[in-house]
């Protein structure tokens, strides 16, 4: 392993969510099953941070906890300093399957949490939003394609411009390009950094795929294998942002940081 | 490939592309299906001829068996000259003697010439009687009384009218029952639990026993009156037979709707009627609309059991006569009546399935 960097202090005022011996156990016939044990993590404003780990360290089970769709066993989750109950539109979140309504267009899958968190916008602006979005996933002229015709990759736009447009405080990304083929990811991971680039939301990605978590993320956080899940190590990335595929591929960092993380996973 | 501008602008072609190679298929099948569509027709006309070969066979066998037993009585009970007349009588094809049993293919669609004849004359007969009685309906109708209508035999024609008209009915009555309350017991597990033993125990129930209730219960709440409720009773009862299919898709598919689609109602925050209406209802179209088409086949297999029995107007009530008849073509007109049933159920179901591929966002099973 090369040495690692040192971690850059982090200020109290900049973190968005703060995790505090966080705990997940599920009961089993033979007893608690401890997924996450006392886990302690901090993530700051406007930062892209990748969880990688192998299958079952619990990496989805945490998501779903920030989402709010798990219940917490122990220890919390602070948003902006209020701990998690429940979910709400201010975490969006991208599922792995796109989860769209398939009776539903792509406007109109993006307008139903649109209309949510906008409540009080006139139908025009509701509209106007979800449009922008939906544009610069690249799907200005599919809008009105119901989205059981959509392809997975074109469904998975839909699900990228529905988490934006509903401007979340975090965004939580779980594994959102596994079931995709590699050129439709590539094109899909493109997207995903163009609007992010702009919008800056603080996004937690889980993922499988090294290269990903390298090319999309200001810190990569190794989970070890559970149960009893702890982070293991955190790369810092340090590449400039707008990212550009080509540049990171030829960046002289690139394999030392590949290596890094193989060498996590592998150990 | 990563600047920003040319993933937005190369994904409109790309869309179009996309678009014109879903919409492309669809008409080089058609001329590629064509060898198989010729196929299909060859192989059901081929079993439509072995299957009326197979009925012209067994018509010609028992009707070998019934005059045979025809002659021998007619032989021990009168004498050998009188059987003698007797097998004469049935070679001469006369309707006196005709051996009465499965009628052969040809009687059969003679019966159904018949029988469109004989509407055609009904329909003559009910226009000569409009214009004989205007005159005088007109006169009752400026004194304020009823017109005279006409009150013959109703035709075969007729009769399919008013079968339909039940089954319509009847199916209606179904919806307005189980759909309500399909999705009520779908949404609470509590009520579902509360219902579950209904409707295993009546699920079961043959239709000739729902009649038999319907009855009782119209006939005391509509004491007094003379109107004719055999529709009401048959409708009803039709109604009650076939909504189980319906009532139990319905919560079956509101209470089953992916976890996925209720993890987005659940980060949007939706409201409970949003949630119902935009992501619970639509998701569980696809199985009410199976439950629908299940419950118009049952509808219509039911109803004429329950004409039958009721003496409600209509086709079950069309072969109880003719059965009752024994007339020397009632086997014929009950065969055609058989075959009719079967097609206009085989209709319904075909309407049925174009109206849920119309509201589904799957594809409908044939």
């Amino acid at each position: 392993m090369t040495t690692m960097p040192p971690a850059a202090p982090i200020s109290l005022r900049d973190v968005v969510l703060d995790f505090r011996d966080l705990t997940k156990t599920y009961p089993t016939p033979t007893g608690e099953y401890v997924v996450l044990e006392k886990l302690q993590l901090q993530i700051k404003k406007q930062e892209f941070v990748s969880i990688i780990g192998h299958s079952g360290c619990g990496k989805t089970t945490l998501l779903t906890m920030i989402a709010g769709l798990n219940d917490i066993s122990g220890g919390e989750i602070l948003l902006n300093e209020f701990p998690i109950t429940g979910p709400g539109p201010d975490r969006g979140v991208i599922f792995q399957s796109p989860s769209l309504l398939p009776w539903m267009t792509a406007l109109e899958n993006v307008q139903l949490g649109v209309e949510q968190v906008f409540p009080h916008a006139t139908r025009r602006q509701r509209q106007d939003i979800s449009r922008y979005y939906l544009d610069k996933v690249g799907l200005g002229s599919l809008l009105h394609r119901r989205a059981s015709q959509l392809s997975q990759g074109m469904q998975q736009r839909v699900g990228i411009a529905r988490a934006f447009a509903l401007k979340p405080k975090i965004l939580l990304l779980d594994e959102p390009f596994g079931m995709l083929d590699s050129l439709t990811r590539a094109e899909l991971q493109d997207v995903l950094l163009e609007v992010w680039d702009k919008e800056k939301i603080t996004a937690i990605q889980i993922t499988h795929d090294v290269d990903e978590a390298i090319f999309l993320a200001d810190r990569v956080i190794m989970m070890t294998s559970g149960p009893r899940a702890q982070i293991g190590d955190i790369l810092p990335i340090d590449f400039a942002r707008p990212r550009r595929r080509k540049d990171i591929l030829n960046h002289p960092d690139y394999y030392g940081y590949r290596e890094h993380l193989i060498g996590f996973l592998e150990h | 490939m990563g600047h920003p501008t040319t993933t937005t602008v190369a994904a409109a072609p790309r869309a179009a592309l996309a678009s014109l190679s879903r919409r492309l298929p669809r008409r080089v099948n058609m001329r590629r299906n064509l060898p198989a569509l010729g196929r299909k027709l060859a192989i059901s006309l081929t079993s439509m001829a072995i299957f009326l070969l197979l009925w012209q066979l067994s018509a010609g066998y028992l009707y070998g068996v019934e005059a045979t037993a025809r002659i021998e009585r007619t032989t021990q009970e009168q004498g050998a000259d009188a059987g003698a007349a007797m097998a004469a009588c049935i070679a001469s094809g006369d309707v006196s003697c005709k051996p009465n049993t499965l009628p052969f293919p040809r009687e059969v669609v003679r019966a159904a010439g018949l029988l469109l004849a004989d509407h055609r004359a009904i329909r003559t007969k009910q226009a000569e009687f409009a214009a004989e009685t205007a005159e005088l309906n007109a006169a009752r109708a400026a004194r304020g009384l009823a017109a005279i209508t006409y009150t013959g035999r109703p035709s075969f024609v007729d009769q399919i009218g008013t079968s339909l008209k039940t089954v319509v009915v009847g199916f209606l009555i179904s919806l307005l029952i189980a759909v309500p309350l399909g999705i009520v017991i779908g949404l609470n597990e509590n009520l579902r639990i509360a219902f579950n033993w209904m409707i295993q125990v009546f699920k079961p129930v043959s239709p000739v026993v729902w009649l038999l209730l319907v009855f009782m219960i119209v006939k005391t709440l509509t004491l007094g009156s003379d109107t004719d409720t055999s529709f009401l009773i048959s409708s009803i009862s039709v109604g009650l037979c076939a909504m189980w299919a319906t009532l139990v898709n319905t919560s079956v598919g509101v209470s089953s709707v992916n976890q996925d689609y209720l993890n987005v109602a659940r980060v949007l925050q939706l409201g409970i009627g949003k949630k119902i209406f935009r992501v619970i209802l639509p998701s569980a179209i696809p199985l009410i609309f199976t439950g629908m088409r299940i419950t118009v086949s049952v509808a219509w297999m039911v109803l004429i059991a329950i004409e039958l029995l009721a003496q409600s107007p209509g086709l079950g009530s069309f072969v109880w006569e003719e059965f009752q008849n024994g007339g020397s073509d009632s086997n014929a007109k009950i065969i055609v009546a058989m075959f009719v049933i079967g097609l206009v159920g085989f209709l319904l179901d075909r309407l049925m399935f174009m109206v849920q591929g119309r509201v589904s966002f799957e594809k409908a099973i044939g």
